[in-house]
This record gives C-alpha cells, sequence and structure tokens, in this order.
C-alpha cells in the first residue's frame, strides 16, 4: 500500500468526485491518520449533560484514541477532561460512569484533584521540596479540553487547540437536535439508560454512510422487515397495527417512497434525509402527547416540530440522530476494520411515558446486536470490508446522481433522497482534513 | 389450580425446550410458547420491568414468527453461512410454585454457544422459566434470559439463548 503520512497528494488521490479509492477502509495507517487528523480537529460527540446530572457525576468514553472523561464540577459546570492522572498517568477514573465525590482521587498514588481538574493534594509532598515540581507539568493536574460546546446537553468537544468554532462547524444542520429537543414538551432530553453496544467488525465509514443510504432498505432489510409485512398481509387494512409492525413495515418502502424522502446536505459532511417525509411520519398520534405540546409551543409551533420527520441526521464523523423517534448513534471507531456503535433512546422530559416506550422498543428493534435489521447491515459492511481485498477494481462508486456542476456549483442543498450525495460530501470533508498535516493538540 | 406438572417433568421441559432451538425445529419450539408469551433478555443486570427500559430481546409471540420465518427466508443474507448453536445447561431448579396462578418458575444455569461457519461466539447466564399448563400442555408464559456479558459490545446474536 502507499505510504500516505507524508504524502498529501496520495490522500487527495483517494478522492474522487464520484468515488474513493479501497485504501480509505482497509489501510491501517490511513485509520491512524483519520484519528489524528480528522477525528481530533473535528467537533466529536462526547456525551449529553443529563447523563452528569449532579456534582462529580462522571461520564468516561474514549474518542480519537484519547481517554476522556465528562465530569460536572461542585461549580455546576460540565467539564471534558483527560482521564489521566498527572502522576504516572494512571487513568484517573476507571468506571464508566458514577459518582466520584467531592474530589478525584487516583487509585495508584492517590493524588486527588477537584472537580476541575487542579491538583488539590499529593501525599508526602514534602518528598518534592527542592525539585522543580511546581514547574513540571504534574503541577497543573488534569488536562482539561478546552474547546468544548453545550447544545441542548448534548457535549462536542474538539481536541486540536485550533478549528472551526462550534457553530462553523455544524451550521444550520443543528437544527436536528433543535427539533429533537423541541419535541420535549419543556425543551429538555434525558439519556434513558445505558447504550445498546453493538461491534462491527466493519471500518466506521460504512456505517456512517449508511445512515443516510436510500438504496439498501428494499434490499438488505426484505428478509426481516418484509418477513413482518408478509406477517401482516392478511390482516384487514383497519386492524390496529402493533407498534412492532408500524416500526417494521416502512424500512421496505419503494424506491419512489425512498426518493422523495429527500437529503439535505450541509457543510463539513453532515447531512440528513427525510426532508419531506420519513419512515417515521405515519406512527400512531399519542393524542395525551399532542395536547401537551399545543399547550406548550401553540397548535401552529407544534405542528411545525411534530411534522418535522427526519430520518438520520449524520453529525460527521461522530454522532447520528434521530428526532423523530427520539434515538441517537454514537460512533466509536477501533481500529481500521472494529468499530462500536452506541444506540442510547432518549426521554422527551414532561412527555407521556408512551413516547419512550416507542423509543426504547425502536432502538432495541433495529439498533440492538440482536436485531434482524442490524443483522444484515453488519453483513453488508462485513461483505465489503471482506469484498474490497480485490485488486481487480480498486474504487467504490458514489455516482447516483452526480453531476458535474457539484464541482462549481458545489453540494449544499437539497437533493433527491436516493442520490449518493451524502457520501460525496463525507468524503469531501474527510480528505479536507487528512490532507491537512497534522497541528497542535488538546 | 392444576399443578403444572412433577419436578421431573418441568425440568425435562427445559432440556426440551433447548433441543428445538439447537435443532432449528422452530416450529415446535414456537408452539411451546404460550400466546401471551415473552421471550426477555434485559440489556442491564436488574433492569426494571417495562417497555421504557431498553432490552436485547423482548418479543412476543408475533415477534418471535418474525425471527423464525426470516431465518427460513432465502434473502436473510447474514444467513449466508447458517448460524447454529448449543445450548448446555445445568440442571434447572424449581424456583417456585404459584398454584394460585398456576405458574411454576425454573432457574437453569447455561452456556450457549453460537457459530457461523469460522466464528463462534461463547455466551453464559441464567434463564428463567415461567411455565404454565394450557390445553396442549406445559407451555412457556415468559423466558427471562440474564445474560452474564449483557452490557458488553456484543457481535451479532441470531438465534436464541
Amino acid at each position: 500500500m502507499t505510504e500516505y503520512r507524508h504524502n498529501a497528494a496520495a490522500i487527495r488521490a483517494l478522492v474522487r468526485d464520484d468515488a474513493v479509492h479501497r485504501d480509505v477502509y482497509l489501510s491501517p495507517e490511513l485509520f491512524d491518520l483519520e484519528m489524528e487528523r480528522l477525528w481530533r480537529s473535528v467537533w466529536t460527540y462526547v456525551g449529553h449533560d443529563s447523563q452528569v446530572p449532579n456534582a462529580g457525576d462522571f461520564y468516561t468514553v474514549d474518542i480519537a484514541r484519547q481517554p476522556l472523561l465528562m465530569l460536572r464540577g461542585t461549580d455546576g459546570t460540565v467539564r471534558v477532561l483527560l482521564n489521566r492522572c498527572a502522576h504516572k498517568g494512571s487513568k484517573i477514573v476507571g468506571a464508566g460512569s458514577g459518582n466520584c465525590g467531592k474530589l478525584l482521587r487516583c487509585s495508584y498514588h492517590g493524588w486527588t484533584y477537584t472537580l476541575d481538574g487542579s491538583l488539590r493534594t499529593v501525599p508526602v509532598k514534602s518528598g518534592y521540596a527542592d525539585t522543580r515540581f511546581a514547574e513540571s507539568e504534574a503541577a497543573s493536574g488534569l488536562t482539561q479540553v478546552a474547546n468544548v460546546a453545550i447544545y441542548r446537553g448534548f457535549v462536542f468537544a474538539r481536541l486540536r487547540r485550533s478549528g472551526a468554532s462550534f457553530e462553523e462547524y455544524f451550521g444550520d444542520s443543528l437544527s436536528s437536535i433543535d427539533n429533537l429537543a423541541d419535541r420535549s414538551p419543556v425543551g429538555q432530553l434525558e439519556i434513558a439508560g445505558p447504550p445498546l453496544r453493538y461491534m462491527h467488525d466493519s471500518n466506521w465509514k460504512m456505517f456512517v454512510e449508511n445512515l443516510n443510504d436510500t438504496m439498501h432498505p428494499m434490499v438488505a432489510h426484505e428478509s426481516s422487515a418484509g418477513t413482518a409485512r408478509e406477517l401482516w398481509r392478511d390482516q384487514p387494512a383497519d386492524a390496529p397495527k402493533p407498534m412492532v409492525i408500524e416500526q417494521f413495515l416502512p424500512f421496505v418502502s419503494n424506491y419512489e417512497f425512498f426518493d422523495k424522502m429527500g437529503v439535505k446536505i450541509y457543510g463539513n459532511g453532515h447531512s440528513y434525509t427525510g426532508v419531506n417525509f420519513s419512515i417515521h411520519s405515519a406512527y400512531s398520534a399519542i393524542p395525551e402527547y399532542a395536547a401537551q405540546m399545543e399547550e406548550a409551543y401553540g397548535a401552529e409551533r407544534a405542528q411545525a416540530i411534530l411534522c418535522e420527520s427526519r430520518h438520520n441526521t449524520v453529525y460527521y464523523p461522530s454522532l447520528t440522530v434521530k428526532g423523530a423517534i427520539q434515538t441517537i448513534r454514537v460512533v466509536r471507531p477501533i481500529a481500521v476494520d472494529r468499530t462500536l456503535i452506541e444506540s442510547f433512546a432518549l426521554r422527551l422530559v414532561g412527555a407521556p411515558p408512551a413516547l419512550l416506550e416507542r423509543s426504547a422498543t425502536y432502538n432495541r428493534l433495529i439498533n440492538a446486536p440482536t436485531s434482524v435489521v442490524g443483522h444484515d447491515d453488519l453483513y453488508c459492511y462485513r461483505a465489503i470490508q471482506e469484498g474490497l481485498a480485490s485488486n481487480g477494481n480498486q474504487w467504490v462508486s458514489l455516482q447516483r446522481n452526480y453531476s458535474d456542476r457539484e464541482k462549481e456549483e458545489g453540494l449544499l442543498g437539497i437533493h433527491n433522497g436516493m442520490s449518493e450525495v451524502s457520501m460525496r460530501g463525507q468524503f469531501r470533508a474527510w480528505v479536507a482534513a487528512m490532507a491537512a498535516s497534522a497541528a497542535d493538540e488538546a | 389450580m392444576q399443578s403444572v406438572g412433577d419436578d421431573n417433568t418441568l425440568r425435562e421441559f427445559v432440556y426440551y425446550e433447548a433441543r428445538l432451538i439447537d435443532e432449528k425445529r422452530f416450529d415446535e419450539w414456537y408452539d411451546l410458547y404460550a400466546d401471551d408469551c415473552r421471550y426477555w433478555m434485559p440489556l442491564t443486570r436488574g433492569q426494571p420491568e417495562g417497555a421504557a427500559h431498553t432490552s436485547l430481546f423482548d418479543e412476543d409471540k408475533l415477534l418471535l414468527k418474525i425471527r423464525i420465518e426470516r431465518l427460513r427466508n432465502p434473502k436473510s443474507y447474514s444467513q449466508a453461512h447458517p448460524s447454529w448453536c448449543q445450548h448446555i445447561l445445568q440442571a434447572p431448579s424449581i424456583e417456585s410454585r404459584d398454584m394460585q396462578i398456576g405458574i411454576a418458575v425454573l432457574r437453569t444455569p447455561f452456556m450457549y454457544l453460537e457459530n457461523q461457519r469460522d466464528r463462534q461466539e461463547v455466551y453464559a447466564g441464567v434463564a428463567w422459566h415461567h411455565l404454565r399448563r394450557s390445553g396442549k400442555g406445559i407451555v412457556i408464559a415468559l423466558k427471562k434470559i440474564d445474560l452474564l456479558n449483557c452490557e458488553a459490545a456484543l457481535p451479532s446474536l441470531q438465534l436464541f439463548p
């Protein structure tokens, strides 16, 4: 394989206007560079502030090989710290989540830190008298990630010091998070319980691309959603649909449906399908909830919030959001051919329990490692991972509905739903970050 | 209310249920489940009841049917290499008998292996069978599976622990 680290031209040559070279999914070197140049230079999703409601609550996560600690301080501020003791480098918090009390204390030599990461005490500190301790890295405590933004409770971080601001990076794509949060009558969300954790032995980009791939459901999911449709076929048209039938059936809608759904492209790789309607549009109404929303927002605004039915919004590269069914999927790349997908259901604060029950059901049916929908998606990703070893054709086609006009006019805006334009947008963002040289970090 | 069955009959029933899955005799297996059954695998240890909590499995009879028929569908691409499984059961203990509602509860520690060609996953856990008697014999009202690694990142789990 080509050597890429010191060869920006070789990286640029991987991405054509309408195709990408297989190495983007196969090369361990490119994966290392993705972690350094893409994942650390853009805004990635850390967690939701509802996971740390009280002072001392923490949540740990690894992003771009950096162990991170999201922690609420005694002042109520949510910070993101590097989860690494200033002394010998031990992870300061081992658990995935919990409450650390008023201090963080290292399990090895007992150094303690206040909740803003400052070093508080070192046992028998006299041992450091007459040393250069005070001027050393160790004295400055836990490293804090400087660039953290919290938007409607969603906590994002940019690990690299310089780069686009949060608003520049996401722009109007934040409207999908707004729509999700606005669905609560009080505008607030809570993560509801731990995530489904599905290990994919495939490259992370296959999952991210798939979220706005509207050409696969009627094929890959025919065996699951199509079976549900067959089993339901003999029911009278007015028979009340069980929730699972209501959630499965739209997956096998026809091409016309998915094309008319539409896809909207933003800069920096972000996009959403379901501009006009989506697979979530025809769910049964929950009358009590509709009344609540009208009371909270007024009839017109409530109608506008609830009629927005976006399918998947990709916050490139780390987060995908489904506002209409209140679930999110978080992308955690581990190796070039290994990706953890964590899927959370969200509670709309103040809404009737039926909403969360619907979200949790959807999450299980679609996103679980036990999901009949997920099984076939993962099978396809694996098949790509293995098939790309082929030396015959080394290019992955992203040509559907491509036109040379994209070169001059760009690809922002609304397109037909079946276009592969969202993937072309993702690779434009990818190559821009990857061909840039590595810069300062943390 | 009639007894669900003597201890030996109940234990044999649990072994038989696992055997039907392992041999992929899914129609016979499906018939062991009550019409209002639940096949439940929680996502967390000590997970409370209720649909507001995400589970790994929470199947009613319709969902079991969808799974069974899907496995037979030639377009189930993830079954290009068919999955096979093997239950290894510890002797079930009879935990309780409620003569009022006619339910017997059995607890069965198990190992469960799921294979697909060169891949083989090993799971362990405890299965709880809530059994009752119906016109067609003993049926499963609830099978709850407490998976040892329920909170772990899992690969595809395609059959039935």
